[in-house]
């Protein structure tokens, strides 16, 4: 991805950011007091300033930075949301809008302007908190710490390998002070790779010693190649001139000799144009030569003309290759394969009721077709992962050099597909995860060597398939989660009860919790509990879970992400109980075994099957959905693997595998137990999707309450 | 009562009547997108009982509440007349269509707004936020106008509320148990 795009995606992200912002503000000035809105307007915020930084728009993170602070205090109460609160984050928000044009050549911001929207931001805040500091100092302070500020992450040229010409042209004064060029080009030498080129003076007079080019190429940044000079200076003519930096395609293109010499001035385009029409085509020059007829040359020079226009049809043809569709037409054609999957089946079962021999085959090949129709259009939805991967390469970069540490990024799976919708969402949730890797997990080198480990810390970012889900981890080798610390936060927001004993998981999953931060200080990158709540909540929006795991303290951190590959059909198995369809996502079932009435007898009713040497826990459906009836002789277990862990499902009839289009079942039930969704079955019933890892979850602590019943 | 008429000021509006128990309602016909006779019914296991479960409307899968039990009277009974009114309604910005079991729909029907009585303070038995207010349907028989909205909104509200239930809470409850247990 060029410079340009990215500068394209953080404007698209950043144009929707802002509009949530501008809409949650206007909510919180109806609802002053409504934390949750407050949440909305800093997390807006907070994203701003997090994409701003990681895409090089270095003045909206700084910008941001301010107000977010302001935020901040408004979140933990300190400062009251009045009107004039609301002025200015909205002012902050018009500002910032502003910066996003200017930095990308369609409008201009004025710099002051953002100083007065934060200067009246801290007056506020110095005035609610009582503040002894006099409000005017920090707006007073504002306009000169800020150019020191902004000197460092203004050169881009730092940590970018950039090409440079310098000239240096020393006088007599230089020589006679004792000065040697030999040594400055040594210097120049230890910043990177140079190439040095002495142009001999062309008259020999006192005071012209010749002039000295060198080509540099280095990541220090133009003040460190300037610095090489700075005793020269006074004594000699040194010019540096940045030629290019990485990524630069202007740079990076090929130019003929000529262009070169015009565009440093050495030659007139005028003279250039003369000397080259004095030189003759190659082709002249071997006719005039006799070494080929001018006949050969010509049919040689049709071909070269054939070859190139088959280049350029060749480039056409590649450009049709992929062609850009919107994603609601996308998403209006998997609606119709659903439908017609769902007609499908109808079709199926109304021509197996009938009989009738001549519909058999014609129905078969439409049931083949639309099952493969299906996981074609499925198919166009998916995408490799691995095209979000890269903008993280760029993210780890830029921050583990702002933070003065030293990180590598790995993936792998960058191949593993899932659905577009979902790699949409991941985004954000993964650039927090990241963020807070290098941040907070991550030491800096030094402590990092005195704690035994490379001075290279490692951030691995992986994408695997499991079963019907991708499984996508975040791991650092940092510093790992500090239970007790996480412990003291979490009891202090009053998450956990100081006198509780919980065990470790419960202890880490409260890192989810908003607000939470364990990092000592605020930084422009993290550390104020923001985010990772965001990421629970994105991914729990796509019907995934997350997880943390750390394996103590120095150890690093793992979190785990995982989410259905897709959101649209599965292939599920049809039961039923009594006259309730159920569907299991076919993915998670292992196998079917009987369960007799002398099974059950033989365990005394506990509800437990040894299946091939293995004691398998099941759940009944019919007593964990509580349907009234009679439950037969004979019952069928489906066992099925959540999370590595086996269990059965106990239910009346196992009917067959079905292909299933998934139903949301209204809002009024999205609370449902065990349940996430629904499909039409071919005769026009509804089937209910099993939820089975709620199913497991609400089984389990239903067992363990009536337990404690016993015990009390 | 001249004090409590808000809401009830618009002209002649068309209402259609049902029956819940013997008694007659009324909504706003403009809600109301069409009326089904009871088809198959799937219960959503686990819900409250006013939740009869979804049916499949033309191949959209539309959830069903019983308003007899919603309102505290008792469960519809199935008979011939049992009808589902699908009636739309607006939850977080998209229109939803929910199924609403009654009794028996009886027609569409003009109501002046000072055919509209308010809703009395008390006597209805009812929760009085769920009434826009007594239709007037001869000397002595009044019509209950439901407000709709509110009715089947409540619903999404308590979905809302167990929802948002974070699971920081089970880990709070997990701790006090054990705390308890100790």
């Amino acid at each position: 991805m060029s410079e340009s795009e990215y500068g394209e995606v953080f404007r698209e992200e950043a144009t929707e950011l802002l509009e949530e912002l501008e809409s949650a503000l206007l909510e919180l000035e109806k609802n002053p007091t409504d934390l949750k809105i407050v949440g909305r307007v800093f997390r807006a915020m907070h994203t701003i300033k997090g994409s701003g930084a990681m895409f090089g728009f270095d003045d909206i993170a700084k910008f941001t930075h301010h107000v977010e602070t302001v935020l901040d205090k408004v979140r933990d109460g300190a400062v009251p949301v009045t009107k004039e609160l609301i002025d200015l984050t909205l002012a902050s928000r018009d500002h910032i809008t502003a910066l996003l044009d200017a930095a990308t050549g369609t409008g201009a911001a004025d710099p002051a302007r953002g100083e007065e929207i934060i200067a009246g931001m801290q007056t506020l805040v110095a005035a609610a908190t009582g503040d002894a500091a006099p409000a005017p100092a920090p707006a007073a302070k504002q306009p000169e710490a800020a150019p020191v500020e902004s000197e460092a992450p203004q050169d881009k040229t730092v940590g970018q390998l950039t090409h440079y010409r310098i000239h240096l042209k020393p006088t007599a004064e230089f020589f006679a002070a004792g000065g040697g060029v030999e040594p400055l080009l040594d210097e120049l030498r230890k910043l990177g790779e140079c190439t040095v080129f002495l142009h001999e003076p062309q008259a020999r007079e006192a005071g012209d010693y010749g002039l000295w080019e060198a080509l540099l190429t280095t990541k220090q940044g133009i003040n460190a190649v300037r610095d090489v000079f700075v005793f020269a200076e006074s004594s000699c003519l040194v010019k540096v001139v940045p030629l290019a930096t990485e990524g630069d395609e202007e740079f990076s293109e090929h130019k003929r000799l000529g262009e070169i010499l015009v565009e440093r001035g050495e030659i007139a385009p005028e003279a250039l144009k003369e000397i080259l029409d004095q030189q003759k085509p190659l082709g002249e020059l071997l006719v005039e030569a006799k070494l080929v007829t001018r006949t050969k040359v010509e049919s040689a020079l049709a071909e070269q003309e054939m070859r190139k226009s088959q280049k350029l049809a060749a480039q056409k043809a590649k450009a049709a290759d992929s062609i850009r569709v919107g994603a609601d037409k996308l998403d209006r054609l998997i609606n119709l394969v659903g439908e017609l999957v769902v007609t499908q089946a109808q079709l199926t079962q109304v021509a197996s009721q009938l009989g009738e021999s001549d519909l058999v085959e014609p129905v078969e090949q439409i049931e083949r077709l639309t099952a493969e129709m299906r996981d074609c259009v499925l198919g166009i939805r998916m995408l490799p992962i691995g095209t979000t991967f890269a903008r993280f390469k760029r993210l780890v970069r830029d921050l583990s050099t702002e933070l003065g540490k030293d990180v590598v990024m790995q993936t792998d799976g960058a191949e593993t597909e899932l659905d577009k919708n979902v790699i949409d969402q991941l985004g954000d949730p993964l650039v927090h995860l990241i963020r807070n890797s290098i941040d907070h997990g991550i030491e800096a080198p030094d402590a990092r060597e005195a704690a035994g480990k490379p001075r290279r810390g490692a951030i691995h970012l992986s994408a695997t398939h499991a079963g019907a889900n991708v499984l996508i981890t975040v791991s650092d080798d940092g510093r790992g989660l500090d239970r007790e610390k996480i412990r003291e936060k979490a009891i202090a927001k009053g998450l956990i009860k100081p006198e509780a004993e919980v065990d470790d998981a419960a202890i880490f999953n409260t890192i989810f919790a908003p607000g939470l931060s364990t990092a000592g200080t605020v930084t422009s990158v993290s550390g104020r509990g923001v985010g990772m709540d965001v990421v629970k909540s994105t991914v729990e929006g796509l019907k995934g879970s997350v997880s943390v795991h750390s394996s103590g303290k120095g150890k690093g951190t793992t979190i785990a992400i995982s989410l259905p590959l897709t959101l649209a059909i599965i292939d599920g198995l049809l039961v039923q109980v009594e006259d309730t369809h159920f569907v299991l996502p076919l993915s998670q079932v292992l196998e079917c075994v009987e369960l007799t009435k002398e099974d059950i007898a033989r365990f005394h009713e506990r509800r437990v099957l040894p299946v091939r040497d293995q004691l398998v826990p099941y759940v009944r459906l019919r007593d964990f959905f509580a349907i009234p009836g009679q439950r037969p002789d004979l019952e069928q277990l489906v066992i099925v693997e959540i999370n590595d862990e086996r269990f059965g499902v106990v239910l009346d009839d196992v009917i067959g595998e079905h292909q299933t289009v998934l139903k949301s079942l209204g809002w009024v039930y999205r609370n449902a137990i065990g349940v996430s969704g629904s499909t039409i079955l071919g005769n026009g019933k509804v089937a209910l999707i099993l939820d089975m890892p709620n199913v497991l979850k609400h089984a389990r602590l239903e067992e363990q309450g009536a337990i404690r019943n016993i015990v009390h | 009562m001249a004090t409590n008429t808000e809401g009830v000021e618009q002209q002649a509006t068309q209402y259609l009547t049902f029956v819940l128990r013997d008694e007659g309602f009324a909504i706003e016909i403009g809600k109301v997108r069409e009326v089904l006779d009871v088809t198959t019914l799937t219960r959503i296991p686990r819900m409250p009982d006013y939740l009869s479960g979804v049916i499949n409307l033309r191949g959209s899968v539309v959830p069903v509440m019983d308003l007899g039990q919603k309102l505290g009277m008792g469960p519809i009974s199935h008979t011939k007349n049992t009808c589902i009114m699908i009636v739309e309604l607006e939850v977080e910005g998209a229109m939803v269509e929910m199924g609403v079991l009654t009794d028996s729909v009886q027609m569409v029907l003009d109501l002046q707004a000072e055919e509209i009585e308010a809703v009395p303070r008390m006597g209805t038995n009812l929760n009085t936020e769920f009434i826009k207010g007594m239709g007037r349907q001869g000397e002595d028989k009044f019509l209950i106008i439901l407000d709709i909205d509110r009715v089947l909104a409540s619903e999404g509200e308590a979905a809302l509320r167990g929802e948002m239930v974070p699971s920081v809470t089970e880990t709070q409850e997990a701790a006090r148990a054990d705390a308890g247990a100790a």
